[in-house]
């Protein structure tokens, strides 16, 4: 009886399109972001925020990027790690180039050039689906891995061939580099993934998403109702590349603090990808609970196996970790090809007859 | 019987042909529609039919001939400018978006209509929030009139096959045409299902002056609802009349029969 | 115009001045060529019957070097661990058809091929979990492959030829062949070749399904082990290898996904380019162009021809 929207009805077509229609369901959200906002970062230790929080956060983020292009327009993409490197690249020549500007700013300039280069690496998916485009978002990971490896210019031409993260200050508060404290990196990091993710949710309800969602469905019929396949494609291709840029960009400065080229290796790429997949395919709130899902099994399996007495080596623990997340990739595949997000309405679906299933 | 067929042609297809590989799916086909007319197209299986309206709305580009379509001539029509020009369509194997509710289906339909840019729609906000809302409204109209009003919010991959043919026509409705071209809107229906079809397209063609082309196999239906047949077999066309002259026509009977020649 | 130079004209004069080096390259080029051949003939076996396009060929390949190479660390001897690493190959098949493919069956193609990612995933867990995860040699000398190296003193200077590369082409030839005498002349490739041709069709022949999936999945497994043998024969077995791998998929794209001849011609295309391209005008760039030179080249393959440079053109119908 606790979640109904019985009683609540809709006297407008304004409130009824609204992203959250349920009473129940704006408050739970209202609460989360309390939660997330004051209570995480006033009691959370910098374990709980640098290993749990903001890298889900950011990963999260990214998984929102690759969604929009997979789950939302149905373009399979391996490219990610590689996008991200740019966003990532970007920001640091722009922090270099104009130290004065706030880092903020240039953290989202840098999806900039991801969305750019995204966008030329999609052009062929106006004549090639599936694995064919799959090769072709794999020349793109290759080739800007190589390049970040390559092109010193891109890391400054450190020694070490890493960028590294140079000091930051918002209103006199250090945001990034290694004076910034862990509750400042989590504020700023929550902040711009709320936004993004509220943008995003706006274009996956609007026209925009529609034209996506119907060229994922059934491309000829999208066209021949008047969706230009090409420009609807490019414009996914650019969005999720400018949101994989940030997330890229919001990983190297406000979460490693340094970072090779490596980082943004196919790995990455497939690590999205799943959490794209498990979380579920075309759908925002999946992109968290697929992000969470994976990011925290290994943090769960090395801190809990120990603690039931089970002492296994950390090596071990990895394996264990690649072998419960390819399993997880073909269960959920099997049973819920929609993923967690799906599961989730599931249970709300019980909750809502709840407690009298009849 | 509805309004005659008085206005003057709409779109013209001449001399059209259209080869597979070994497979010639039309030879030298002409006809025309005119406006506020329904006309028939039928003929066995695979005499064609399909394969004519992917030419009139630029889906297969014929290897000769010339479609005119309001007076302009064109050898082949794309797809994108005769969304634009107002032709919409249904597909004899129903090709909805499966993953969208009913609701949003319709929505794809107006897409065109809706001119506010990507940063509007990313703030969805004042005139982006407006201009959603008053397609939602036309788009609510449709669904009345339809009578799908209950199915608004389910996902059509999960509909029976009845519900997403008459989604389908939503679909196309939403867009407004001017021509709509159904290819076999009842096949796989029961006889109430098909009664409410034939109502919906009488009644789009009477009140919204819809010029409708229309597949159909059961002739019944055909004489009931068409003004003009034209009969299509083997590729060719081999009659084009008024559906009871046709209906007597032995080249049609031999052709529906199987009978050689 | 030196630039121009650079790239059209002297990688020729470089080619014409030491011809033992072109040679050299060129023989190099082939033998990847013919590795990457047999991991794309593991995708083309299981794509032909199931229409699964299986990312996790690659991964085979590793999973079966390291079984062979683990179970020989356990005491097995060689030839004996060579045959429980082919009953564990059939098994794998067996595994693979009940939990992934028969749950799978009639979903839309797309799932299938992110379910052999997850695949990918388990397998090398499960390798790892098994056998470690640290890079182990080949037993070449207990399988009784040859080692060592031929020189050929030509085109006045120093051609060396591995024994063990030219044992991996022969191996290869032997391999291919006999594959396509199987699907030519047997009672099982004509069921295969029905089934390729439609579920429904195989199933009239009374075929199960179900069998032929096995049969498939055990052969590209076997293909697998041979190509593990002679991969870890030449450098050593890892999953380093996953990348590498991966390149059988530009392979596929030259090659198409259908055609057996086209995956060997396809590798040996993209082995030698590769190969030559890095050598000739790799320095030009700051060299490692091997990383991405095989995709880049399928890319534009597919920009000119979107369904490969031997796949057939399907005019969609609605
Ligand atoms: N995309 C295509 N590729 C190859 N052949 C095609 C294609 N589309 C149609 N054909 C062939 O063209 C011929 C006409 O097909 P079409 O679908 O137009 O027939 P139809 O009159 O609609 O038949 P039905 O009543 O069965 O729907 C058939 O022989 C068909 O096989
Ligand atoms: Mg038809």
């Amino acid at each position: 009886m606790l979640y109904r929207e019985v009683g609540q009805y809709h006297a407008s077509y304004r409130t009824d399109t609204a992203i959250f229609p349920i009473r129940q369901d704006r408050v739970g959200m209202l609460v989360i972001l309390a939660v997330a906002f004051i209570i995480v970062p006033v009691f959370g230790n910098s374990f709980l925020l640098d290993v749990v929080a903001i890298p889900f956060l950011i990963y999260a983020l990214a998984t929102i990027g690759l969604n929009l292009l997979t789950g939302y327009t149905g373009l399979l993409s391996l490219g990610t790690g590689g996008l991200m490197g740019i966003g990532a690249y970007t920001c640091y020549k722009l922090a270099t180039w104009f130290p004065g500007v706030d880092i903020i700013v240039w953290i989202l300039a840098g999806g900039v050039t991801a969305a750019a280069i995204g966008a030329l690496f999609g052009v062929p998916s106006l004549r090639i689906k599936g694995f064919y485009l799959l090769v072709a978002t794999l020349a793109a990971q290759f080739f800007l891995q190589w390049a970040f490896e390559r092109v010193p210019w891109l890391y400054n031409n450190n020694v070490s061939g890493d960028i590294e993260v140079p000091t930051r200050t918002l209103l006199g508060l250090p945001v990034t580099g290694p004076n910034a404290t862990p509750a400042t990196r989590y504020e700023v990091t929550l902040c711009i993934v709320v936004v993004l993710t509220v943008l995003a949710s706006h274009l996956v309800h609007s026209r925009v998403g529609r034209s996506w969602m119907a060229v994922r469905d059934m491309d000829i019929a999208a066209e021949l109702i008047g969706i230009p396949l090409l420009p609807t494609k490019l414009l996914s291709f650019a969005v999720s590349s400018y949101i994989s840029g940030v997330a890229g960009a919001m990983l190297v400065f406000l979460w490693y603090g340094s970072a090779e080229a490596s980082v943004f290796s196919i790995d990455l790429s497939f690590t999205i990808l799943f959490m794209t997949i498990i979380g579920g395919l075309g759908s925002l709130l999946g992109s968290f609970l697929g992000a969470a899902l994976i990011h925290m099994l290994p943090i769960a399996l090395r801190n809990v196996l120990p603690g039931i007495g089970l002492d296994l080596r950390p090596a071990t623990v990895e394996h264990l970790n690649l072998m419960i997340v390819g399993a997880l990739i073909i269960f959920f595949l099997v049973v819920e090809p929609l993923g967690l997000a799906r599961l989730w309405q599931t249970i709300k679906q019980k909750l809502r007859v709840w407690p009298f299933p009849y | 019987m509805t309004n005659a067929a008085a206005g003057e042609t709409l779109l013209a297809v001449e001399e059209i042909c259209l080869r597979f590989g070994g497979v010639q799916a039309l030879s030298e086909v002409s006809f025309d529609i005119k406006r506020g007319e329904i006309r028939a197209i039928i003929g066995p299986n695979g005499a064609g039919k399909t394969s004519m309206l992917n030419v009139i709305n630029g889906f297969y580009r014929p290897n000769r001939g010339v479609i005119r379509f309001r007076g302009q001539s064109f050898t082949r029509m794309r797809p994108g400018f005769a969304a634009r020009n107002g032709i919409a369509r249904t597909f004899q194997n129903v090709a909805l978006f499966r993953g969208m509710t009913t609701l949003d289906n319709l929505m794809t339909g107006r897409t065109l209509k809706m001119k506010r840019g990507f940063f509007w729609q990313l703030l969805r906000y004042g005139p982006a929030m407006d201009e959603e809302i008053e397609h939602r409204r036309a788009v609510e109209e449709i669904i009345d009139f339809l009578e799908i009003e209950a199915i608004r919010r389910v996902p059509v991959g999960r509909l029976p096959y009845g519900l997403q043919k008459r989604v389908e026509l939503g679909r196309a409705l939403a867009t407004e045409p001017e021509l709509l071209l159904l290819d076999e809107p009842m096949t796989g229906m029961n006889l109430e299902e098909k009664e409410d079809m034939c109502r919906f397209i009488l009644e789009v063609n009477a009140q919204f002056g819809m010029t409708i082309a229309l597949i159909e196999h059961d002739m019944g239906v055909v004489m009931d609802l068409s003004n003009r047949v034209v009969v299509l077999d083997y590729g060719r066309k081999i009659a084009d009349d008024a559906p009871a002259v046709v209906k007597q026509d032995p080249a049609v009977i031999a052709a529906y029969l199987g009978v050689a020649g | 115009m030196d630039l121009l130079y650079l790239i059209f004209v002297d990688p020729f004069v470089q080619m014409g001045q030491a011809p033992d080096l072109l040679v050299q390259t060129l023989w190099d080029g082939l033998v990847s060529g013919v590795l990457y051949a047999l991991i794309a003939l593991g995708f083309v076996l299981i794509y032909k019957a199931s229409g699964v396009f299986n990312f996790a060929q690659g991964i085979m390949v590793v999973f079966a070097a390291l079984t062979l190479v683990g179970l020989y660390a356990a005491g097995i001897p060689a030839l004996p661990a060579l045959a429980l690493t082919v009953v564990i190959m059939l098994a794998l098949a067996v595994a693979i058809e009940r939990l992934v493919l028969r749950p799978l069956l009639n979903r839309p193609d797309i799932v299938l091929f992110m379910a052999t990612f997850g695949l990918t995933y388990f397998l090398i867990g499960f390798g790892q979990l098994l056998f470690g995860g640290e890079t182990k040699q080949m037993i070449t000398r207990q399988l009784h492959l040859p080692q060592g190296a031929i020189d050929l003193h030509i085109l006045d200077g120093l051609v060396t030829l591995q024994k063990i590369d030219i044992a991996a082409a022969v191996i290869a030839s032997v391999m291919v062949a006999s594959l396509a005498f199987v699907f030519q002349y047997t009672r099982i490739g004509r069921a295969l070749r029905a089934v390729a041709d439609s579920h429904r069709a195989a199933l009239s022949v009374g075929i199960s399904l179900n069998q032929i999936w096995v049969i498939v999945w055990f052969a590209a497994g076997v293909v697998a082990l041979a190509t593990g043998i002679m991969w870890g024969a030449r450098s050593e077995v890892s999953f380093a290898l996953e990348v590498v791998a991966l390149k059988a998929l530009p392979v596929l794209i030259l090659g198409g996904f259908t055609s057996i001849p086209g995956a060997i011609v396809g590798g040996l295309i993209i082995g030698l380019s590769e190969k030559l391209f890095e050598l000739y005008w790799g320095p030009l760039i700051g060299g490692g162009t091997e990383a991405w030179f095989a995709y880049v080249v399928a890319l534009i393959v597919l920009l000119f021809r979107p369904h490969g440079l031997f796949g057939e053109v399907i005019i969609e119908r609605i």
